[in-house]
């Protein structure tokens, strides 16, 4: 390990090393522009020059690797004057319109620029501008106060695997863009807002809304997809006003996706704000006890076998367990999470969580993935495996109908039918997943939301055991899920009890007229007129489908607005927390449950968040584990059984459209018209 | 000259396809370099489209050749508007390019600019009305020698002056190719009014040989 002497302070880095790795580790702070941990190298911005003995000039410590016996000073006079003449040169073009940026407050130029800039500058001639650009609905540039770090060229062409940005022209007529007019069509390119070290990227939807000293921070868990990137809600008085991402090496590095990150306009619309009852065929605003008072009557009245309850894809895991207790204490078993109605058994863990952890997937060396596209339903997912790809010594291989992936996949078909070959041993992809190291297997959630999904399951099984893709060391059979609620909901036996019903059978009966009142916590996502003559109690947060069937609307708490436990995909359990209160009389989703079985006349055991937690822990101690994987046994699972020839499909038509709130939030019907692969027409929503 | 044009878009051709002739001589330019390094192909492939394609590269051709290397559009975008001998517009078939830099300067390039733009009417950058003329100031031209040099298409004209360029614009107005090279009593490069070097340089024991 190379020795060097940093400031008078030796210190030992590994080999390989740069100088200003080596500064970070010793705790000594390099401004820098260009340079980003999770991106490739430049050196292009040149703040980052510190003096090396015996070498002739100062030198870009970004770039600059180690070597033994190196004497490096940081802030010697030689090193100073270079920041402040590199700092003179970037303002000689960067606009002084501080007041009217975005970045203001958080921008690094300005932060560098008050330790390394001079009082007033020397050029007397006429700034440089650039022409306008329009980056889509999402990015706003502003290319005029652009340093040309190349930061967003970078992450759009390695992290986002969608090259559709550079630097065209020379010298003072460079310009960061997409040459040709065209939108950034990435899912992820939100997070060039957050690259841009300056107001050149700024979120288009967020302009000019708010300061970011004054914006209140929550840290929290998104659950737009099943990843659960942590992330910051920033808000001020009763509004969200924008998200960002945490630093969370094992979950999303520092990345969110665009649905994740933009569809915070959607929770200040469509929201349901009071309770409503419907009367004469139209619902009509009720007070909070008129409301229970119904619902708990049509609950009560009804036989135990006539009621079921369906949760929707952005439950907490707390009002999971309170609903079903409740239908419980009515003696009712027919639950369901799985709206998309998957047929995963919730009695074993490992076939339904994405059993390797998401940051397994560095150790992969092939991947097959079975009916996903995780470009969309898990953008950040996608992200690392691209990542994996870049790292060379790396092949997938996809079954499932064409997408435009952001890594070669190798085309296997679009049926069940090469899976059972590869099980049978008839398919040349066997030996390739034999022969690997660390064979990963990714299901996606709709490869099991079809009627055959127990045979398949098997079938995948099987393979992931055949091809060794389980071992002590090594667990590498995933399902992707894309519902942050699902694995949350499974691991708390949200499904079917014995004897019970399953969603199909919940809608079935519905439209016979066996089941007669529906409970839908916050599910909307399947078709709602297959609840027939039933009385459909809707708790939840927006006026989406589920709402417009309701014959009594409870109004709840989004995930922003209420303490919440979330499990994504891998199996992590990890806290949501409250930025603000749920507007008008809506109230947190548990506390209406526990309202509700008080007028049942059946008290949940719970009268505060603690307590519904400490019982939520005694019956499942997973949940204490916050923030960490817990490892899961490996057992079999899936019936065998017959197939089907159908292909696989992709249950995501709309990337920026799945769910309530993605539903409601302009912004999102803006990209689902302009950036979406097929373009919708324009809905009533737009604008 | 890049592609921006002001800010007005320039029009563009839908489709661009090399001549079964230039795809072999793409396919021999993208032979000489190693495997899985074809991208390194791009400048000559992109002076060819030019040459194919009247002396300008069309948005059209940078996707092709994009499409022929396994290269994003963008990237080939990058390069193309990165080196100033691509023109990116459409430029007359007479394509003027005048150098400044020092040598021609301090030798008249200025007479020379000044001769070009009296006698077509038109200013650096600009193309006549007639669309025959385009000019260009261009950096050095590797010419210095017989500076000052105006370039017009493939062919250098050199040691030129005010009259003298206007007599070759007159000379390419009427449709003639002047012959190329020097402009005054010269052989290429040599010195002007015969050698000055080696004149008493003997090897026979006599002179006054250094």
């Amino acid at each position: 390990m190379p020795k060097l002497t940093i400031n008078g302070t030796e210190v030992e880095v590994p080999p390989g090393y740069t100088i200003l790795q080596a500064c970070n580790q010793a705790g000594i702070e390099v401004p820098h522009f260009c340079f980003h941990q999770r991106l490739a190298i430049a050196g292009n911005c040149r703040m980052c020059l510190v003096e090396q003995e015996k070498a002739p000039k100062p030198v870009a410590s970004c770039a600059m690797p180690v070597a033994d016996g190196m004497v490096v000073h940081t802030n010697s006079p030689l090193a100073q004057k270079a920041r402040k003449g590199v700092m003179e040169f970037l303002l000689i073009n960067h606009p002084l319109d501080c007041p009217i940026c975005d970045q203001g407050g958080e921008c690094d130029l300005q932060d560098e620029a008050m330790a390394y800039g001079k009082d007033r500058g020397r050029y007397q001639e006429a700034k440089r501008a650039v022409r306008a650009k329009d980056f889509g609905p999402l990015v706003k540039a502003t290319m005029t106060r652009c340093i040309h770090c190349t930061r967003c060229i970078r992450f759009a062409a390695d992290v986002a695997g969608v090259p559709d940005l550079g630097g065209t022209g020379r010298g003072e007529n460079m310009e960061v863009g997409t040459y040709v007019e065209k939108a950034l069509t990435s899912e992820l390119s939100g997070n060039m807002i957050d690259l841009c070290p300056v107001g050149a990227l700024t979120s288009k939807p967020y302009a000019f809304e708010a300061r970011a000293w004054e914006l209140r921070k929550t840290e929290s868990i998104d659950v737009v997809d099943a990843v659960g990137t942590n992330i910051r809600l920033d808000a001020r008085g009763q509004a969200v006003l924008r998200i960002l991402p945490r630093v969370n090496e094992d979950v999303n590095e520092e990345w969110l996706s665009d649905k994740g990150r933009f569809v915070v306009d959607g929770l200040l619309k469509r929201r349901l704000d009071r309770p409503y009852i419907r009367r004469n065929g139209k619902l009509v605003e009720a007070s909070w006890p008129e409301a229970l008072t119904i619902a708990a009557e049509r609950l009560g009245k009804a036989s135990a076998d006539r009621i079921a309850a369906i949760a929707g894809d952005l439950c907490d895991v707390e009002s999971m367990l309170a609903l079903k207790e409740v239908m419980t204490s009515l003696g009712s078993t027919n639950l369901d999470c799985r709206q998309d109605g998957a047929k995963t058994p919730a009695a074993v863990r490992s076939s339904y969580i994405f059993n390797s952890a998401i940051a397994g997937i560095d150790k992969a060396d092939v991947v097959l993935l079975i009916g996903t596209n995780p470009r969309q339903e898990a953008p950040v997912i996608n992200a690392r495996l691209r990542k994996r790809y870049l790292k060379g010594g790396f092949k997938a291989g996809q079954i499932g109908p064409f997408f435009d992936s952001t890594f070669p996949v190798t085309a296997l078909g679009e049926g069940p039918a090469v899976l059972q070959a590869l099980v049978e041993g008839n398919h040349a992809w066997l030996d390739v997943l034999k022969s690997a190291q660390n064979p990963m297997i990714i299901m996606g959630s709709g490869a099991v939301a079809r009627a055959d999904g127990l045979a398949i399951l098997d079938l995948a099984c099987r393979l992931a055991d055949a091809v060794g893709a389980v071992r002590e060391d090594w667990n590498g059979f995933n399902v992707l899920q894309r519902a942050a609620s699902r694995v949350g909901g499974l691991d708390i036996g949200f499904v079917p009890g014995p004897g019970g019903r399953d969603l199909d059978g919940i809608l079935d009966g519905a439209s016979k007229g066996e089941v007669e009142v529906v409970y839908l916590l916050g599910a909307d996502e399947f078709d709602v007129s297959r609840l027939g003559n039933a009385f459909v109690i809707y708790q939840g947060h927006h006026g989406d489908a589920g709402a417009g069937r309701a014959d009594i609307v409870l109004p709840g708490a989004a995930y922003t607005e209420k303490n919440g436990t979330y499990v994504n995909t891998e199996g992590r359990v990890q806290l949501g927390r409250l930025a603000v209160y749920p507007p008008g009389e809506a109230k947190e989703d548990w506390r209406v449950l526990r309202a509700l079985s008080e007028h049942l006349g059946r008290a949940l055991p719970y009268d505060s968040l603690p307590q519904l937690r400490q019982h939520m822990l005694s019956l499942f101690p997973l949940f204490a584990q916050v923030d960490d994987v817990v490892a899961t046994a490996w057992q079999d699972f899936g019936v065998q059984g017959p197939v089907s020839g159908a292909d696989f499909a992709y249950p995501i038509d709309t990337y920026y459209m799945t769910d309530p709130i993605s539903r409601a939030s302009p912004t999102m019907a803006e990209c689902a018209v302009s950036l979406a692969p097929n373009p919708l027409s324009k809905t009533g929503t737009h604008g | 000259m890049s592609g921006d044009n002001g800010g007005n878009p320039v029009e563009q051709p839908a489709s661009f396809e090399f001549t079964p002739e230039n795809i072999a001589r793409a396919r021999a330019l993208i032979a000489k370099y190693p495997e899985g390094r074809q991208a390194s192909a791009v400048l000559p492939l992109l002076y060819l489209a030019q040459e194919q394609h009247e002396n300008w590269v069309p948005r059209a051709a940078m996707d092709y050749i994009g499409a022929m290397l396994d290269m994003a559009p963008i990237r080939v975008y990058e390069v193309a508007t990165f080196y100033t001998m691509f023109n990116l517009r459409p430029v007359g078939p007479y394509f003027l390019q005048v150098c400044t830099t020092t040598p021609c300067w301090l030798r008249g390039s200025d007479a020379v600019l000044d001769a070009c733009r009296s006698k077509l009417g038109i200013d650096i950058d600009e193309r006549t009305a007639d669309g025959r003329f385009t000019i260009v100031e261009v950096e050095c031209l590797g010419a210095c020698v017989n500076a000052p040099v105006l370039r017009v298409n493939d062919d250098n004209y050199e040691d030129l002056d005010g009259p003298r360029t206007l007599a070759l614009l007159d000379a390419l107005a009427r449709g003639e190719k002047p012959p190329r090279g020097p402009t005054i009593e010269r052989q290429n490069a040599a010195p002007v009014g015969g050698p000055t070097t080696l004149t008493t340089l003997r090897f026979d024991g006599g002179g006054d040989a250094a």
